[in-house]
């Protein structure tokens, strides 16, 4: 049943881990915990009073660390980056205004995580199955979902093909770009990412193939969480774990929200092969979920990627995130730790980007969106019968047709005269007259 | 967000609003024509939906009591401070006339609860997502400052947790005492995150009292949540889940009308000796304003209240939906001269005035409304809406819930089962449809509205 079983099943006996400390004083018979006369607490994955360490390739000012190996990069490669990065602030500066405007109903900006979304996305194979939290738009974006399908889901209008105007803003879907579709409920995705590795390893044509999870450092707290990194390394699937950890939920800082170190502390708990990244470092981000997809593959297990970054945004349309931290304090991060600049830098280093570029990237993102935008705006909803649809495979149970046509009596005596209604009806396709003329 | 972080952000952005011409400009360029964009785009006005939605009839509601005296003479309340007067033997201050009342809104007014709360009981503790800075829908606004961090405070972001926790620290009393007595106030963000938390209330809040043979109980637990739809808030930010809650024995299901019923009903599930979800109809946080007590005082519990008498057709609702039976209900007692709402209404007011038993007992010409807010959901007043039913032989019950397995239907089988005879209609229920959750761009025809309810109302009464 498992084609890498032979790796990933091994006996505990040759867990590499047990070998590290052999002791005079034996092994403990079931656990092969080495037998030690003294008591002794412990409370770090690291093994010393230091943190679990970042890995970082570029600095502040894109210029490459002492030691650092960078991942060969062309500049067509490069550039794809930097404008997928730029594309994302583009578009939520539009539709963050959007919103205001009482033209979509809500919106989740990604301001300050564009290096942690673009860089993982481009390390996965386009094919590799997401599941994500809500602020992974650029992954689809990376995928080539397109501007017009974002607008249509966030105008929630008959063109949208992530759910039929059914759900919120931002809750995208496309089977055709492997993306599972966002349900607001926090975690729930986590565990299900191990099931859906657990059918790509069943899959013989997807052996190449691992899911890739996000999820934020709050939703790290949900039972989900830890059901599903235990999960995907029990039952060996693989899944790479990318904790996007930006310092806050909604306004809970990350300091309220664990105690350990992070997040990336409890992947050495299940097992996991774990490492931290500087999330606003596209290179670096780039590097270690490709390093991580690598040994998933590999391994036939999970592996666990904490981007460490900072929301610079609001959380949602919601929220105003100055009733809880300092604006000054979202200003000297946005200026000092600012992933577009950096990586700008770099590549202005190397000679593949300069101020003319970046003014024609801009206008032209901004034409594109506002292009998009424009025709979103127009367009209609779905039909309303749609309320009724996609809740059961098979036959419709005699209580949904029953609803369904209560719906349509009522439609056809007041659609009409009832002016509330008459108004919303003109929103739909058809106007609501597929279900009262039927 | 606060109604007035709101407004400015909204005023500020809207400033930067566009026209068709000018969303070419960038979004900074916007920023700085600011003052010019307001004066030639009228659209840009337009205000982006709160959080918390808006009903903006609600403001015109008879039920929401509008002057001192109106709120002083609320049915059923009970003053916190008679009780230790009596205790004294001084003469009752239980005549509410020397009191003060203040206008709130509802979450002002739960959040005058808590306060209360943590004032009046040194074990109180308030907790959950974002409560310490105030919550996402301002209940818990100034609380941590005011009681400190070690009484309202963040927890991570884990619902069985929250749940869990106050399960633990209200079976410990603050005299170390173990089995019972701290008081444990936690917030689940929305109702529709209250299911990992399901399984703590399930099978360990509702059983610890009788599991332990009366050993052990968590009556100081109280679980709050924001309940109910807005407009926009989609699959996950509109579910009224109390049906799922009525088979859970041992916890109380609350849900409150209004600010005034909210501080009410709030500090008695805080000191009522079982554990209670407090679900809050979040469009009314900031849509139902009205004079409330600013003194200690609870409403009871399992008990409904008669907002309007009527002899021909029972009406039993709760949570949002009150005031749209409230609109029916105008709707009906005052049909529009022309168009099909008004003829349908004409029409099933002459079938009802022609039934043989109402010309018999010579009843008049127009029908009569008996509005019931039923309030608490578990254990619900069922002698109350018997007693209604059996002197009106009609029943409605609406709500914006699911019909299958809703607060609706249980009724409509008591009602059934115990006042068979007395019943002159079959009795309807109008609630959400039967599809798994709030559709975002459908909600307008998902969640039973006035026009429905009406209708129901109609089809009931000329049956
Ligand atoms: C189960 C559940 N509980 C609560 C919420 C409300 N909620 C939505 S987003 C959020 C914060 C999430 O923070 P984090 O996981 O760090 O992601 P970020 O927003 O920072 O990207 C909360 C509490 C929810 N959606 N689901
Ligand atoms: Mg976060």
């Amino acid at each position: 049943m498992f084609r890498r079983a032979s790796r990933s099943l091994r006996t505990p006996f040759l867990h590499p881990r047990a070998s590290f400390a052999t002791r005079a004083l034996g092994r403990l018979p079931n656990s092969q915990s080495p037998i030690v006369s003294q008591p002794h607490f412990f409370n770090s994955v690291t093994g010393s009073n230091e943190q679990i360490p970042a890995f970082r390739l570029l600095d502040g000012t894109g210029v490459p660390i002492e030691g650092a190996d960078l991942p060969e990069i062309d500049e067509a490669f490069a550039r794809k980056l930097y404008e997928n990065m730029q594309l994302l602030p583009n578009l939520d500066n539009i539709l963050y205004n959007v919103q205001r405007q009482g033209k979509i109903s809500f919106y989740m900006t990604a301001y300050g995580e564009e290096a942690t979304i673009v860089g993982s996305a481009a390390a996965l194979e386009d094919n590799d199955e997401v599941l994500g939290q809500y602020r992974e738009m650029g992954v689809l974006l990376w995928r080539g979902f397109g501007l017009d399908n974002v607008m249509a889901q966030c105008f929630g209008n008959h063109e949208d093909t992530s759910g039929k105007g059914r759900q919120m803003p931002v809750h995208f879907g496309s089977p055709k770009h492997h993306f599972h579709t966002i349900s607001s409920p926090l975690a729930t995705q986590i565990p299900q990412a191990a099931g859906v590795a657990y059918a790509l390893r069943r899959t013989p044509d997807r052996s190449n193939s691992v899911a890739a999870c996000f999820f934020g450092e709050g939703a790290a707290s949900e039972g989900d969480f830890h059901a599903g990194l235990l999960l995907a390394s029990t039952i060996p699937s693989p899944v790479v774990f990318i904790a996007r950890n930006n310092g806050f939920a909604i306004s809970t800082p990350s300091s309220e929200q664990y105690y350990g170190d992070g997040i990336a502390s409890r992947g050495p708990g299940y097992g996991i092969d774990t490492i931290r990244v500087d999330g606003n470092d596209v290179l670096a981000v780039l590097t270690a979920v490709r390093e991580a997809r690598a040994r998933s593959l590999d391994q036939g297990r999970a592996v666990l990627v904490e981007c460490m970054s900072y929301r610079v945004g609001h959380h949602s349309t919601s929220d105003d995130s100055f009733a809880y931290r300092a604006r000054s304090e979202v200003d000297d991060r946005k200026r000092i730790d600012n992933p577009l600049v950096r990586f700008r830098l770099y590549m202005e280093s190397r000679g593949w980007w300069n101020a003319e570029a970046e003014e024609e990237l801009k206008s032209r993102l901004k034409a594109d969106v506002l292009k998009a935008f424009k025709h979103a705006e127009t367009q209609s909803r779905c039909e309303l019968s749609e309320l009724f649809t996609d809740i059961y495979g098979g036959e419709e149970p005699w209580n949904i047709k029953e609803q369904r046509e209560d719906l349509a009596r009522l439609l056809k005596k007041y659609g009409e005269d009832w002016e509330p209604w008459r108004v919303e009806l003109q929103k739909f396709k058809n106007k609501g007259q597929e279900l009262s003329t039927k | 967000m606060t109604t007035n972080t709101l407004r400015s952000l909204s005023g500020s952005l809207s400033r930067a609003g566009t026209t068709a011409t000018k969303t070419r400009i960038s979004v900074s360029v916007r920023r700085r024509n600011a003052t010019t964009a307001t004066q030639t785009n009228p659209a840009a006005s337009v205000e982006p939906p709160p959080a918390g939605g808006h009903l903006p009839s609600i403001a015109q509601s008879t039920f929401l009591k509008q002057t001192r005296d109106q709120a002083l003479k609320t049915v059923g309340i009970k003053w916190a401070d008679t009780e230790l007067d009596e205790a004294r033997g001084h003469q009752s201050s239980a005549l509410g006339s020397g009191r003060e009342t203040r206008k709130m809104n509802t979450y002002q007014a739960i959040r005058d609860a808590l306060s209360i709360a943590l004032a009046t009981d040194d074990s109180a503790i308030v907790f959950g997502e974002d409560v310490a800075f105030g919550g996402v829908f301002r209940c818990t606004l100034g609380l941590a400052e005011e009681y400190g961090r070690e009484r309202v405070f963040n927890t991570p972001l884990t619902e069985q947790g929250v749940v869990g926790f106050g399960i633990g620290y209200a079976s410990m009393g603050m005299d170390g005492r173990t089995g019972k007595g701290g008081t444990a106030i936690a917030e689940i963000q929305f109702a529709d995150y209250i299911w990992p938390a399901f399984d703590q209330l399930m099978n360990e809040a509702s059983k610890f009292r009788y599991r332990s043979g009366g050993n052990f109980d968590v009556g100081g637990l109280t679980v709050r949540c924001p309940t109910m739809a807005v407009g926009h808030g989609g699959l996950y930010h509109s579910q009224s889940p109390e049906g799922f809650f009525l088979g859970m024995s041992g916890i109380k299901v609350v849900i409150p009308r209004s600010p005034l019923q909210a501080k009410g009903l709030l500090l008695a599930s805080i000191r009522d000796p079982n554990p209670v979800v407090f679900m809050e109809p979040k469009v009314l946080y900031r849509s139902a304003v009205e004079q409330v007590p600013t003194s200690d005082y609870v409403l009871p519990l399992s008990s409904a209240e008669t907002l309007v008498s009527g002899s021909d057709l029972t009406v039993v609702t709760y949570g949002t939906s009150v005031y749209r039976c409230e609109q029916a209900m105008h709707l009906l007692n005052n049909p529009p001269e022309k168009g099909a709402v008004g003829s349908n209404i004409r029409d099933a007011v002459k079938d009802w005035a022609n039934h043989p038993a109402i010309k018999s007992n010579g009843k008049g010409k127009s029908p009569s409304i008996e509005l019931i807010d039923l309030r608490t959901i578990l254990p619900y007043d069922l002698p109350s809406v018997l007693q209604s039913v059996q002197r009106t032989g009609r029943l409605l019950v609406v709500h914006e819930g699911p019909v299958t397995g809703g607060v609706g239907m249980q009724l409509a089988g008591e009602i059934g089962k115990r006042a068979f005879l007395n019943l002159d209609a079959p009795v309807k229920v109008v609630g959400g449809w039967d599809t798994p959750g709030v559709a975002l761009q459908y909600e307008k025809f998902y969640i039973p509205d006035e026009i429905r309810i009406l209708d129901a109302m109609l089809e009931v009464l000329a049956y």
